[in-house]
């Protein structure tokens, strides 16, 4: 039977009861099953503001399934997930996801230059308001350790850590307040994991009302970017 | 219609299918392997015509709707299952869209041509009705599985970018609408090649028909004409009803793209 355990990283406070009034981001009874294995049962997962929560697990115990079915992008076998004191079945699914943004480990992006990709977002109806924060972009990019050069190259033609530091890029600037990090810097040299570490903690510490999730596989990285820890493990 | 043609004798067909014995030769010159496939095609094409031809003359003395109706409808489901047949990857339900989708499209635009363009009477005048809308079926057969095809093709090679659209609060409608438009064009290019041409390159086989049995050519070009924006007509119809239930099917009302519910090579 698959188990779950919750442990903590020791130099950090554990949010679990902390939680305020209304949580902000609360996913409880999540059972899943892919044909009669079951991944895991009434897992509950709590996030405060600021928090920084990373799940760790071998591969097969369904970590970016996890992610997938937070970012509601699978449908969900059973349990619920309450966002900004709202149930999942208040919100439109664009408007949660243009909240509670999803990172795949190998981002996708579309045919042409790496410029146009962040860009294509601020077409769909839920942007329409926003506009692409040009200044913005040019800054994310210098921290990243990018220049002007990178942004004529082909989406086709980067590697995948150049595609996954694009794809960090687009998500950061329709503004989110919940990032889903799905191994984020798996395929990054220690320089860009440095920078992209950095930027994620900027991005928290911009406004009190973010959180994110990360998984990963590597321990220390772990232990330097979250609060807590969330294994998810199967058993024999 | 005057009807001052040759009337084909069996030994004359019997000569004619003597051609395929250059196409058997050059299979067999050449290893193309494609001699059983060629003999087989052509016995079945012989059979079938000749079948049609009985048929059509019991057909073409129907004073009733219902049976010509009912063939129509026979018609429309052949051509609907043929339009799947080619797509490799499919879902639940697949067969049941295409039926709705050519049984709308072509029956729409058959009736409103029949009724309100030739003003045939009756309206459902076998010798009018069954010959134009086999015309239509086949061209949106083709037009069907051409777009369902792609649309399958292009949202399990783009799965990765429609997700991460969605992941970026992309609706589903905004995810596939490439797509979607992709397919759509994919299926009306046939037609639109047809009509640049016609005339010039090609002639086509009802207007050639009609002239062998005697009828002016400027007349037959008017029937040619009226075929060919009907053919438009329906391809775009049946595409886009084709392609928007199967994307209804695809992406649910979560604005989840449902892969698992694609069976073949995805």
């Amino acid at each position: 039977m698959p188990f779950l355990q919750h442990s903590t990283s020791d130099t950090l406070p554990i949010h679990l009861d902390a939680s305020p009034a209304q949580p902000f981001f609360h996913a409880r009874g999540l059972s899943f099953a892919v044909g009669d294995r079951l991944l895991w049962l009434n897992l509950d997962l709590t996030l405060a503001p600021g928090e920084r929560l990373a799940i760790a697990g071998p591969s097969g115990s369904g970590k970016t399934l996890l992610l997938r079915t937070l970012a509601a992008l699978e449908p969900m076998q059973s349990g619920e997930i309450i966002f900004q004191g709202r149930p999942l079945s208040d919100w439109s699914m664009p408007a949660y996801r243009a909240h509670v943004v999803y990172l795949p480990q190998r981002p996708a992006l579309p045919e042409g230059s790496v410029e146009t990709a962040p860009q294509l977002p601020f077409h769909f109806r839920m942007h329409q308001n926003q506009h692409f924060p040009a200044e913005q972009a040019r800054e994310l990019l210098r921290m990243l350790g990018r220049d002007e050069h990178f942004l004529q190259q082909r989406t086709e033609r980067l590697s995948g850590g150049e595609a996954q530091i694009v794809a960090m890029l687009r998500a950061l600037l329709i503004a989110p307040v919940m990032l889903l990090l799905d191994e984020p810097t798996a395929s990054l040299d220690a320089e860009a994991v440095a920078a992209i570490e950095k930027l994620i903690a900027n991005w928290l510490q911009e406004n009190p009302e973010r959180a994110c999730i990360w998984t990963s596989h590597d321990r220390q990285q772990l232990g330097r970017i979250s609060d807590r820890v969330l294994s998810l493990a199967t058993g024999a | 219609m005057n009807s001052h043609y040759i009337n084909l004798d069996n030994w004359q067909l019997g000569l004619a299918a003597l051609l395929i014995l250059l196409n058997v030769a050059i299979s067999l010159a050449l290893r193309l392997g494609l001699a059983h496939s060629l003999l087989i095609a052509s016995v079945r094409m012989m059979v079938q015509l000749l079948l049609v031809g009985f048929i059509l003359e019991w057909v073409f003395a129907l004073t009733t709707p219902l049976p010509v109706v009912g063939i129509g409808l026979v018609m429309t489901a052949l051509a609907s299952v043929a339009a799947v047949r080619r797509t490799r990857r499919r879902f639940r339900g697949i067969y049941w869209n295409s039926l709705l989708s050519t049984l709308g499209a072509a029956f729409l635009v058959s009736g409103a041509a029949l009724a309100g363009i030739i003003n045939v009477h009756p309206w459902f005048a076998p010798q009018y009705a069954i010959p134009l809308l086999g015309m239509v079926l086949g061209n949106l057969l083709t037009g069907m599985s051409l777009s369902l095809d792609r649309f399958m093709q292009g949202v399990a090679r783009e799965s990765g970018v429609i997700e991460s659209d969605l992941a970026l609060g992309a609706s589903r409608w905004e995810a596939a609408r490439p797509l979607i438009g992709e397919a759509l064009r994919t299926g009306m290019i046939p037609t639109i090649n047809a009509m640049m041409v016609m005339g010039v390159v090609s002639l086509p086989g009802m207007m050639t028909g009609q002239m062998l049995a005697g009828a002016s050519p400027t007349a037959a070009v008017r029937y040619q004409i009226v075929i060919m924006f009907m053919i438009a007509a329906t391809t775009a119809l049946g595409t886009l009803a084709v392609i928007l239930l199967a994307f209804r099917t695809l992406f649910n009302r979560q604005h989840q793209l449902c892969e698992k519910k694609v069976s073949g090579t995805f």
